[in-house]
């Protein structure tokens, strides 16, 4: 019986190939999501030069066979310093983000299933976060807390924990009372097991969405903080830092400073916002047929 | 009726502990600085006794508690601190530059509003058709865009490449006299006073930055929009409608999007929020001379006293804005007031 | 008057078209009513939508003629579509809350339809839609005129639908569902309604209903629909009498009625002998004056004020009424999941009332009541399989391991007919009478003394209904427990429940045996509770169906 259970339910790979076959998009952006996260292990192994290393004599050198995304004003190597931040940027949202959704699920989760004064607290917490423009949030803690990498993961985690405590507090809410959640009360199980095992998982879909979405303003956040000279310092490769300092050159013409870094932090962000969907329908029983 | 002033009321009511809590959160930013303020305000040349004087000066040498009851006088009086940089009183600052950053901020939105909802209905009125899918694209490659490398890259093209644009370089041309303050909304001023050549000079200007902020939030609209026309157009009501007979139009527009327009309306918010972010990110591309350029250069020069100024002011606005957003909703759902009695 | 010829529907799915309905052949004469009878998926509603040109994204019409006197329906430009539309043919729909505009007054949603028909103008509209609004015996429609439809209740927005639908009076009124959620009173005053305005006004109509009953009482014709195809056709008296399509058959044996026992529901080669009854014994459940007051922002609400009644051991009690009167929160509390205000829950003696519902979960007791759901879809955990919903009750109230566990799970689901091979399936992938199935068998995993059954077939078809109601029957026979059945529908109540409690508002207003409460009811609720239930049972008297091979859920 038991061997019969487990042959006819799909593995997590078959599961995913199926997932991927049914949505080209989620293919495409999988594979996108693949090369980034080559890009950010493999990068500094395979990067043509050393991303710091200037060369004034070669500064400023429209993109070439050389140099691909072409030279910056020091000379240094624009497609090398591009995939080697991939690594700090990737690394940046990733952090925030995974600090954010286990901090604010943990929360939302409590508050939606035993409401009450817990329930009061939080929102009133939650609204004053929410009550500061976002950007602007982060600005002021990073500032107040001092320029370095870790504060820039601090501020965007906070940031974002509203987004998780809210829907799931909104998930949990609606499945409070349901009817397979009366029958786990009947079957033995206690409120904490309840919670973990019965209404949490089920709120896990529409989370994956807010999850690939957030990833993708992570990294702007990122890089917004770092263009106007928060967080991450020069000469630290990272894709906000090199727009801004490409933003120098663009109104003189030499436009692949600012253009390259931009693109890639644009293909990141793309890849993060079309996974949403993906990673949705990997972790839907529904999907699963 | 009555229901519904009580959540207006309510409403206006809940704003307050939250206004206490952006003061609470502003104030816990400016004392968890990095060193010691007083080391800041001393300035370069500071001897350990002016520090001292500093330190006694703003109160620094009190208990925590009676240092917040301080800062809250402060701020009933409209005393934000000096700014380094400028000397001035950061209020002062901060007064003179928000309507710079306003009048960016609500023709972005108002660019925004009139492209995406006008979008999001056209795709919601033919799910899977071509409309829809340009749009699906169009609203996944907007949120996916940098402001700030949007701007560049506009500058770079419309500037640099084409040259139809003036250069990225604030509200005005120096060709041009600032108009009188009136309002402070260049565009409103120069109108007011029949002057239209600045007028152009100013609209020329602002059209860059303002297409720059408005790109980045006509993702979120459009999307809200064709979800929520979708959902719509899909209730049961609208078969009802139809099954009366009334035209097309009658019900897309007088039944379907009336009620899509709720849900956009409270996302109006989640976008505000994103605007004014944005808009220092904007500002600084373009040197606007708004509060949010203030704030990345008082940033650049540690200028703490004008950061947090500029943080509560967003706050402060942006809580209004979402105040104003809640009171018109319920104004337009009959449905609040009576969840109020019930 | 209005016909129609080879009727096809075919929706556009991701998984191809699907023909929804198939050469549908239909006529209606002046003032006739024409019902249409099927369940679910039974194509009865996309006909009718068809007939409309209101077909949803992805739905055509195939193949076939709709004509209105002369008028060719099918290839009418959807301008002329939309003049016929409420001016001759108008239409009225299931769940009428939900089928008005939320945030536009009543009044000007009559406006609306008066106003695109050219029968009003803008200074007579108002006066016209309050007279609309009499027609449909709305009182203080003056004041109504101003209401938006959530202050309405379910009723009076079916009402409003309806003074919509006539506004323009329309020479046909096509009904889908019309009383499908409303309570059995008021779906006995609607009905009557519409029945009334079609005779005043000499008005051709269509009832779609998936109850037989309902549309014996109030149809002249009756079609039945199977699959998208129609299978039988004929006079109320004459398709419950002679049905010729085992179809129908099977359908008119299902549907309860006055005086059937419990196994002549399903299809004579499936019927066994009438399940025992078992003894019943010394009383299991007393409930002594429970009380249950909710804090309600307007005030206390009380949900259940003071009632008192005994299960014994072996019996079947049913508590019946309509919605808001309290049976499910007492079986909420019975079942321990809903603290009570006040009042005893004495189970085998022991008061329960004092043990909160938090702590019951770890409670010896916990594995002696248990609870079939009403919504078997929204019981089930979505992430669990078949095998693991069942297997839950077991892992945390007994100390099977295992192994034993797994052969529990397999001799339960042999125990409900649930075949082993959809124990790997998640609920998403088994049918509603599948599911059911799997409800029940999790509910009697660790044998409970009481089952408390709250509408566990009101989501069913009723040709499910049937099957699932015997299987309950069964398993009291085999297993000795005692039922709790919750229902809003005496019909039903009585094939399976030795006693009956009827609740109103919280109360009790009666309670006996069965038998006596059906023939003899003494207080005037449950008179009107009867009265109101459309029933079959003096048209069908001498059913014999023919002996055929039935079909499993």
């Amino acid at each position: 019986m038991s061997d019969k259970v487990i042959s006819s339910e799909p593995s997590f790979s078959s599961h995913l190939l199926y997932v991927m076959r049914e949505n080209p998009v989620t293919a495409i952006s999988f594979f996108m999501f693949a090369v980034l996260l080559f890009c950010a292990i493999f990068g500094p192994s395979i990067v043509p030069y050393d991303p710091l290393a200037s060369n004034t004599s070669n500064a400023l050198s429209p993109p070439s066979a050389a140099h691909w995304f072409g030279t910056d004003n020091l000379g240094r190597d624009v497609f090398s310093r591009v995939i080697v931040a991939t690594r700090l940027d990737l690394s940046i949202s990733i952090a925030a983000v995974a600090l954010s959704f286990v901090i604010g699920s943990f929360l939302g989760a409590c508050a939606g299933y035993w409401g009450g004064w817990l329930d009061a607290v939080l929102n009133r917490i939650l609204d004053t976060i929410m009550a500061f423009p976002l950007f602007v949030l982060a600005m002021g803690i990073v500032a107040a807390l001092g320029n370095t990498v870790e504060n820039i993961i601090y501020a965007t985690a906070v940031i974002n924990i509203p987004f998780y405590a809210r829907l799931v507090r909104a998930e949990v809410n609606i499945r409070r009372d349901a009817g397979f959640v009366q029958a786990a009360k009947l079957a033995g199980n206690s409120d904490a097991r309840i919670l973990a095992f019965h209404i949490f998982p089920n709120s896990l879909p529409p989370m994956m969405v807010q999850i690939s979405l957030n990833l993708g303003w992570a990294i702007l956040n990122a890089a917004g903080l770092s263009f106007i000279g928060l967080g991450v310092r020069p000469p630290t490769a990272e894709w906000g830092i090199m727009v801004a300092e490409g933003a120098n050159f663009v109104i003189s013409g030499e436009w692949w400073l600012a253009l390259f870094p931009g693109l890639w932090l644009m293909f990141a962000v793309f890849t993060f916002n079309l996974m949403g969907d993906g990673l949705r329908d990997l972790v839907d029983p529904r999907k699963r047929t | 009726m009555s229901g519904r002033f009580q959540t207006i009321a309510m409403r206006i009511a809940q704003a307050l502990p939250v206004v206490m809590g952006v003061v609470v959160v502003s104030f816990i930013l400016t004392r968890a600085l990095p060193g010691d303020p007083a080391v800041y305000f001393a300035g370069q040349s500071a001897t350990d006794e002016s520090i001292q004087q500093v330190r006694e000066a703003l109160g620094l040498d009190k208990s925590l508690p009676q240092q917040f009851f301080i800062y809250l006088g402060d701020l009933l009086r409209g005393d934000l601190g000096q700014s380094l940089s400028t000397g001035q009183p950061v209020i002062s600052d901060l007064a003179r530059r928000l309507p710079a950053s306003l009048e960016l901020t609500l023709t972005a939105l108002v660019l925004a509003c009139s492209v995406a909802i006008p979008l999001g209905v056209m795709a919601a009125k033919k799910p899977g058709s071509l409309q829809d899918h340009i749009c699906r694209v169009f609203v996944t490659a907007g949120v996916s865009l940098p402001t700030f490398f949007t701007g560049i890259l506009l500058v770079y093209i419309f500037y640099y490449l084409i040259g139809i644009a003036p250069s990225p370089l604030g509200r005005l041309d120096f060709l041009y006299i600032e108009p009188d303050h009136i309002t402070g909304f260049y565009l409103i001023d120069s109108a007011l006073v029949g002057d239209w050549e600045t007028f152009f000079g100013a609209l020329k200007q602002l059209v860059l930055p303002a297409i720059t902020l408005a790109l980045f939030t006509m993702a979120p609209i459009a999307r809200m929009t064709r979800a929520a026309m979708l959902t719509a157009l899909s209730s049961d009501f609208i078969r009802t409608a139809k099954a009366a007979g009334l035209t097309n139009s009658k019900v897309l527009y007088g039944y379907a999007f009336r009620n899509a327009l709720l849900p956009v309306i409270t996302t109006l918010g989640m976008v505000f929020s994103f605007m004014l972010g944005a808009n220092v990110l904007v500002e600084k591309v373009f040197a606007w001379p708004g509060i949010g350029s203030y704030a990345v250069e008082a940033l650049v020069s540690s200028d703490y006293a004008a950061v947090q100024g500029f943080v509560l002011t967003m706050a402060i606005l942006f809580v209004l804005l979402n105040l104003i957003i809640d009171i018109s909703y319920s104004l337009i759902d009959p449905r609040i007031g009576f969840e109020a009695q019930s | 008057m209005l016909s129609i010829k080879n009727l096809a529907v075919t929706f556009q799915t991701r998984k191809g078209p699907v023909e929804a309905v198939r050469d549908v052949n239909l006529k209606l004469a002046k003032a006739e009513t024409l019902g249409i009878v099927g369940e679910s998926g039974s194509g009865k509603s996309v006909t009718s939508y068809a007939l409309m040109r209101i077909l949803d994204a992805g739905g055509s019409i195939t193949a076939g003629d709709i004509s209105y006197s002369n008028i060719d329906l099918r290839n009418a430009s959807s301008k002329s579509m939309q003049d016929i539309r409420g001016r001759e043919i108008s239409m009225i729909f299931q769940n009428p809350r939900a089928a008005l505009n939320p945030i536009r007054k009543v009044g000007l949603q009559i406006e609306d339809v008066l106003r695109r028909h050219s029968r009003a103008t803008r200074y007579d509209a108002k006066e016209k839609a309050i007279k609309a609004l009499e027609s449909v015996q709305i009182k203080n429609a003056e004041s109504r005129y101003d209401a938006y439809p959530f202050e309405l209740s379910g009723g009076m927005c079916q009402r409003v639908v309806i003074a919509i639908a006539l506004a323009c009076d329309p020479k046909v009124l096509i009904a889908d569902e019309p009383t499908t959620g409303l309570d059995i009173t008021t779906q006995k005053t609607v009905m009557d309604l519409i029945k009334q305005l079609s005779a005043e006004r000499n008005m051709s109509s269509i009832l779609i209903t998936h109850d037989l009953g309902l549309a014996a009482q109030y149809c002249d014709r009756i079609v039945v629909m199977k699959d998208g195809a129609l299978v039988e056709e004929g006079n109320p008296a004459q398709l419950f009498h002679h049905a010729q399509h085992e179809y129908t058959q099977k359908l008119v044996a299902a549907t309860p009625r006055k005086g059937v026992t419990i196994r002549e529901l399903l299809p004579k080669n499936m019927q066994l002998e009438e399940p025992e009854r078992p003894a019943i014994g010394a009383p299991l459940l007393e409930v002594k004056n429970l009380v249950k007051t909710y804090k309600g922002k307007s005030g206390p609400v009380h949900a259940v004020k003071d009632i008192s009644f005994t299960v014994k051991k072996g019996a079947s009690v049913a508590l019946v009424g309509e919605s808001g009167c309290g049976k499910s929160t007492t079986s909420s509390m019975i079942a321990r999941l809903l603290d009570p205000t006040s009042g005893e829950i004495l189970f085998d003696g022991q008061n329960l009332a004092q043990l909160s519902a938090k702590s019951f979960a770890k409670n010896d007791l916990r594995k002696d009541i248990q609870m079939v759901f009403q919504d078997a879809t929204d019981s089930l955990n979505p992430r669990f399989s078949a095998q693991d919903c069942i297997e839950e009750p077991l892992r945390h109230l007994t100390d099977l391991n295992r192994g034993s566990r797994r052969f529990k799970v397999d001799e339960l689901a042999d125990l409900v007919g649930l075949p082993k091979t959809l124990l790997s399936r998640y609920p998403h992938q088994l049918s509603g009478g599948q599911k059911a199935r799997v409800g029940i068998a999790r509910a009697i995993a660790v044998d409970p003394k009481l089952l408390i059954l709250d509408e566990p077939t009101a989501a069913l078809d009723v040709s499910i209904q049937a099957i699932v109601l015997n299987l309950l029957a069964d398993l009291r026979a085999e297993l000795g427990m005692s039922y709790l059945f919750v229902s809003h529908d005496l019909h039903v109540v009585q094939l399976l429940c030795d006693e009956v409690i009827v609740m109103k508002d919280g109360q009790i207003v009666e309670q006996g045996l069965t038998a006596d409460v059906m023939q003899t009811p003494k207080s005037d609720y449950t008179k009107s509770l009867l009265e109101a239930a459309p029933s079959i049972s003096n048209l069908i008297t001498n059913n014999t169906p023919n002996p055929r091979k039935g079909e499993f859920a």
